[in-house]
């Protein structure tokens, strides 16, 4: 085998990996010299890192169902859903933080179980049925507040979408990740010197730990600028870790791009399509349910409206991130730098106070863009 | 002029990201001939045909091609179609749910301002499956014809656009012996009609049948170019192959053991409730290689595929491994057992062409290189490195998608991901399919290593040669019932065709 060839084929690869994120980039500095560098400031960089966390929750479990061949349209209203009975159990019952939390990811369970009864073992198309949710659920939403508006929070609750880790233990949290990628990086390639296999050589490996150690720091750093991470921040990031360990690296992962890239081939090779869909719906309808949670806990209030067109929302973000809708491809880190440009357009063009009309168009017109810029670099490659 | 060249295609060079798949390859033509191209899976065959027919575009190769002397540039397929050049590719590009006229019409609608004229459309359709031979009404879906007549719509479809330079792209690789002779009929008659014909297959026997010229290539490069009367079969595989092969079927003599797999009683319907399979028995011995022959459409896909429980419905029957009864409620119950099945059909049951030949071969296997249901992917090279290797498939690495492996390769893949279950019983279906003389040999070495091993193997083909080269024993299935049974020593093919056309039935021997 021929070492240049190895080398030609991964780098091909690897640029369409990084193109959304030099997009990412390009879109930040484009605002930062729009804006005389009020979007680039820490206070700005943190809130836009809050203001993407609900839409990124449910990004990061939305890559997994569209890459299956799925959809699910009625995550805005899942949950409002849950974000509703939890504000109703808290402020017209008095339970506890605790019970509620738990009460609104039971609520996301069942109805994980709920879509994927009738996706996998009722073969009715998830668009119907998760359209059908959709309406069923933000009518459920109105019953449970009423129509109107569920506040105040306890404190406790609202932690989850208000609060920050001190700048000190966000540091040492920091220091931590990039010890523990370090650790993880040449264990990775310990593993494969064991094996016999060719790694890629020194210093090209130590440059890559230090360009991404960096990046880790940097993320990091602005954050601790302006008052520590945020709270419902680090749960984005606890979350998008899990979900890309079992996406790449778990059998279950493994199997859905399998079932989404040809489910024929799939079932034939022994994998239980039913099941995989089932339990991927149960573990979505609980992470949309957690999203509900934050969101309700940064309003410190349950809404009629909450979540209201927050499905095209995620599905842009996935979808700019490089997500197929033909199912098959698709990564998480891919889909909250989607979530990430969404919100970023968002946050500069108000920063700017861009007119509403051309918000609109605008996202409307990079979406478009972001999708055949995907799909043209993935001809070549 | 009959000598005249048609066609010249000079110096083509085709880059693909870590792949050179053409090397300065020469390819010429002459007017009215039939001219073979052949060659190894892989060697770029139909990489030279989509640089002719303009599926890649003039700019993204070097070299010319000149037609009737004049130098061509072509953007896009249409441009080559205007110039006579229509391609049958590899993977059948019909569409099953519209009929025979629409079919042959797509593309090349006969409208006048953009409404279509039907009656026109019909005329032209019928016109064309009369040159083909096909005796179906236009109006025909094409769902409801099997893949020879399928195939021949192709060719209608292509004689419609009024081909000059017609390329067939291995077009018997789906068809049973008959269909595969009359399609050879049907080029011979348009080679009258003046229609050039440049023929890729990995049958040498109809390479020798039918054609004038024959030119081979090697690793993306032009090895030669005869006259057919110049070569001979083992001149030609030895200048394909790159060294000489001696025994393409290399019998050796099996140890049969005790049964290790039996179907009994076995009857399954289709969704229409009609009888498709009806009260099969056959068992198989551990060492052993057992055929199952008959024309395409007798049912041996279905009987597979419903002992996986993924086709039909089953009305009775039973299945033993190792003498006990074995429930299969899905694949997974199967491979769990033991048994893999490699499909007939590689692209809509074998690949996930999308993902790399590394996540192919363990996708059936993937409990065995995970632990705690976390993969060890360095278990996984490991397994990728020694399937690719010991199938000898061609690629620039394992991280390659499937969807860019030439044919040949892409059946290796299917075939590696199966081994790696560590089969007790491995059935394939038409194993050989698309693959170049040289691998299939290598496939029957592997075949034999199995058996030796103890595995019970079971292939299904519609090649003659290939069944008698290589089973111990032989079952022949007429309209969804075994007709005969042959061991090797007495196996010939009149003999099959016999059972399989049922013109002879005989009380299939039930004690194996
Ligand atoms: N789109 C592509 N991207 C990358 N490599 C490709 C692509 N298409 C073909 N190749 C490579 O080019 C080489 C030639 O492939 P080609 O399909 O022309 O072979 P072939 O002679 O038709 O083989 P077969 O008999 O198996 O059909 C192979 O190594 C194949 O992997
Ligand atoms: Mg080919």
């Amino acid at each position: 085998m021929d070492k240049k060839i190895l080398f030609n084929a991964g780098f091909f690869k690897h640029i369409r990996r990084y193109t959304m994120l030099i997009a990412l980039v390009s879109i930040w500095l484009i605002f930062s010299f729009l804006t005389d560098g009020i979007f680039i400031s820490p206070r700005n960089l943190s809130n836009l890192f809050v203001q993407t966390v609900a839409v990124a929750i449910i990004a990061i479990g939305m890559t997994l169902v569209i890459v299956t061949r799925n959809i699910d349209l009625s995550v805005g209203s899942v949950a409002a859903l849950a974000g509703a009975v939890a504000a109703f159990l808290q402020v017209k019952m008095g339970w506890p933080t605790t019970s509620v939390i738990a009460a609104a990811l039971i609520v996301g369970v069942l109805i994980g179980v709920w879509h994927g009864f009738w996706i996998a073992y009722r073969a009715v198309p998830a668009f119907i049925v998760t359209l059908a949710s959709m309406m069923v659920f933000r009518g459920l939403v109105l019953g449970v507040t009423n129509g109107t508006t569920i506040a105040p929070l306890s404190d406790s609750f609202k932690a989850i979408g208000q609060s920050y880790v001190s700048p000190h233990l966000s540091a040492l949290i920091g220091i931590l990740v990039i010890v523990a990628y370090i650790f993880l990086d040449f264990n990775r390639r310990r593993q494969r010197i064991k094996y016999g296999f060719k790694v890629t050589r020194l210093p090209l490996e130590v440059l890559k730990l230090f360009l991404i150690s960096s990046a880790i720091a940097g993320i990091f750093a602005i954050m601790i600028f302006n008052r520590g991470v945020h709270c419902a921040v680090l749960l984005v990031m606890v979350l998008a870790l899990i979900f890309y360990f079992i996406a790449e690296h778990t059998v279950f992962g493994r199997q859905l791009y399998a079932i989404g890239g040809n489910p024929d081939a799939a079932e034939l090779s022994g994998l239980n399509i039913k099941k995989s869909v089932m339990l991927l719906y149960v573990i979505f309808g609980a992470l949309t349910a957690v999203s509900g949670l934050v969101l309700t806990a940064r309003l410190n209030a349950a809404t009629t409206s909450a979540g209201q067109g927050m499905e095209l929302d995620v599905i842009a973000a996935a979808v700019i991130g490089g997500t197929s809708l033909m199912g098959g491809e698709g990564t998480i880190i891919g889909s909250v730098i989607g979530a990430l440009i969404m919100a970023s357009l968002d946050n500069g063009m108000s920063l700017m106070n861009t007119n509403i009309t051309y918000q609109y168009i605008i996202k409307g017109l990079i979406l478009l863009l972001a999708v055949w810029v995907d799909i043209a670099t993935r001809n070549k490659a | 002029m009959p000598d005249e060249y048609i066609l010249q295609m000079e110096g083509i060079t085709k880059d693909f990201p870590g792949v050179r798949a053409l090397d300065s390859v020469t390819f010429n033509v002459k007017k009215g001939h039939i001219h073979a191209l052949v060659g190894e899976n892989g060697a770029g065959k139909s990489t030279l045909m989509k640089v002719l027919s303009g599926v890649y575009p003039s700019g993204t190769y070097q070299g010319n091609i000149v037609i009737n002397g004049e130098k061509q540039v072509f953007h896009t397929i249409k441009d080559s179609e205007n110039r006579g050049i229509v391609i049958i590719y590899q993977e059948l590009a019909l569409i099953k749910e519209l009929n025979i006229a629409e079919n042959v019409c797509v593309g090349n609608e006969v409208s006048r301002f953009g409404v279509i004229n039907w009656d026109e459309s019909f005329l032209k359709t019928e016109k064309a499956l009369k040159q083909v031979g096909l005796n179906e009404n236009p109006l025909t879906s094409l769902a409801s014809l099997g893949v020879g007549e399928q195939q021949l719509v192709a060719i209608a479809k292509a004689l419609s656009k009024e081909a000059r330079i017609l390329v067939l792209d291995e077009p018997t690789a789906t068809l049973s012996q008959e269909e595969a002779e009359r399609l050879l009929k049907i080029l011979l008659k348009l080679k009258e009609e003046g229609v050039t014909c440049i023929y890729i297959s990995h049958r040498l026997k109809e390479v020798f049948d039918i054609a004038d010229e024959i030119t081979v290539l090697r690793d993306g490069k032009t090895v030669a170019s005869y006259a057919k009367k110049e070569l001979t079969e083992s001149k030609l595989i030895s200048l394909m192959v790159g060294r000489e092969l001696i025994d393409i079927y290399p019998r050796r003599k099996h140890l049969l053991k005790e049964v290790i797999f039996e179907v009994r009683d076995w009857t399954v319907y289709n969704p229409a409730i009609n009888k498709i399979i009806s009260d099969v028995n056959f068992k198989l011995h551990k060492g052993e290689i057992l055929g199952i022959s008959g024309l395409v459409g007798a049912g041996r896909t279905e009987l597979v595929m419903s002992l996986f429980n993924v086709w039909g419905k089953k009305a009775s029957g039973n299945i033993f491994l190792e003498g006990k009864e074995l429930h299969i409620s899905n694949p997974g119950s199967a491979i769990k057992a033991g048994i893999a099945l490699a499909s007939e059909d590689r692209k809509r049951y074998g690949l996930v062409l999308n993902e790399d030949i590394k996540r192919n071969i363990s996708l059936a296997s993937l409990l065995k290189i995970a632990k705690a249901s976390i993969i060890n992917e360095n278990e996984e090279i490991k397994y990728a490195e020694k399937y690719t290797s010991d199938l000898h498939i061609k690629t620039p690495s394992i991280e390659q998608r499937t969807l860019n492996l030439s044919g040949g390769n892409q059946q290796k893949v299917v075939l590696g991901k199966w081994l790696m279950t560590m089969p007790k019983v491995l059935i394939l279906d038409e194993p050989t399919r698309g693959i170049d003389v040289g691998a299939k040999s290598e496939i029957y070495n592997i075949i034999n290593d199995l058996v030796r091993l103890g595995l019970g193997v079971i292939v299904i083909s519609s090649e003659l040669p290939e069944i008698i080269g290589i089973c111990d024993r032989i079952l022949v299935m007429h309209e969804g019932r075994f007709t005969g049974e042959l061991l090797a020593e007495e196996a010939t093919q009149e003999k099959i065709m016999n059972y399989a056309t049922g013109r002879i039935k005989e009380e299939v021997n039930q004690d194996g």
